[in-house]
């Protein structure tokens, strides 16, 4: 699973290797570009995640004592917090939609340097986009989980599937603790 | 895979409470003008937080050396990977001017 987890690293790192070369290259179109974002939305989506990964982490802690109804109970909680962070997230893209900030024809942005600002817009839906479509996975993966969990199919000394996909999830929360600062936070003082 | 050990649910509320701390924290800072290093601060953070899930959350403080030592790669290779091509693209000026 480490290796399969390392493997994402480099996918994701591509992105945040991108990230870096453009916004090294356009400071100023990614410091306005970025104050177009909602900073309350990201922030509680942020705590959203990590409220998630606890109840992950306490999924996994019950598995491994046994204990098949709070196994059930957190993976529940855990599927319902990224249902929560992915209609926030749906609420932003569209806010982006409305507002012509999508990469394409009907681009258009007010601000410093418009030429690379949609380039900023590309990035952010790349790398939001795929972590999304992470924990879409993760859902899926989530309920059958929970399925399976009620079917009594782990016990304390075999439950290694709940243990993986903890990593996953896990893994996807950090994706989202550097992406918040990164993409919201560049220069939110304007 | 990581072996039987079971950390005591303290801790996991130690690390959570942390980590929505510090989520505050960088909301906080990226408000105040710190010039260049509002990045090294946010980044600062940001690192110390996926630390905390990392050794906690994933349990990796509790596995085996091999398993550390494969987490320790992916990052390895990710700054290898940030450290040629920002070597290339901080020197393009120096050592061909005016292309």
């Amino acid at each position: 699973m480490w290796t399969f987890l390392v493997t994402e690293v480099m996918f994701f790192g591509g992105l945040f290797m991108a990230y870096i070369a453009y916004r090294h290259a356009y400071p100023i179109a990614f410091a306005s570009a970025s104050q177009k974002l909602n900073i309350p939305l990201g922030a509680t989506n942020t705590l959203v995640l990590i409220c998630s990964s606890m109840t992950m982490a306490m999924g996994v802690h019950s598995a491994a004592l046994g204990k098949k109804k709070a196994l059930i109970t957190f993976l529940i909680l855990t599927l319902l917090l990224g249902g929560v962070f992915l209609g926030i997230k749906s609420v932003e893209y569209h806010d982006k939609f409305v507002h012509h900030e999508v990469p394409g024809p009907n681009f258009q942005f007010e601000g410093a340097d418009p030429q690379h600002a949609s380039l900023y817009f590309a990035l952010y839906f790349g790398l939001t986009g795929l972590h999304a479509s992470h924990m879409l996975i993760g859902g899926v993966i989530l309920i059958i989980l929970i399925v399976q969990a009620s079917k009594n199919k782990f016990s304390a000394a075999w439950h290694t599937p709940i243990e993986m996909f903890g990593l996953y999830w896990h893994f996807v929360d950090i994706v989202w603790i550097f992406l918040f600062p990164l993409l919201y936070l560049i220069d939110p003082r304007k | 895979m990581s072996a039987d050990h079971i950390v005591p649910v303290k801790i996991y509320w130690a690390v959570f409470i942390s980590l929505l701390v510090l989520t505050v924290v960088t909301a906080l800072v990226a408000y105040v003008d710190l010039g260049r290093f509002n990045l090294v601060v946010a980044m600062a953070i940001a690192i110390f937080k996926a630390s905390l899930v990392i050794l906690f959350f994933m349990h990796v403080k509790y596995s085996t050396k091999l398993t550390k030592t494969i987490v320790a790669s992916g990052f390895v290779f990710f700054a290898v990977l940030v450290f040629f091509t920002m070597s290339d693209l901080l020197t393009r000026n120096i050592t061909a001017p005016g292309r």
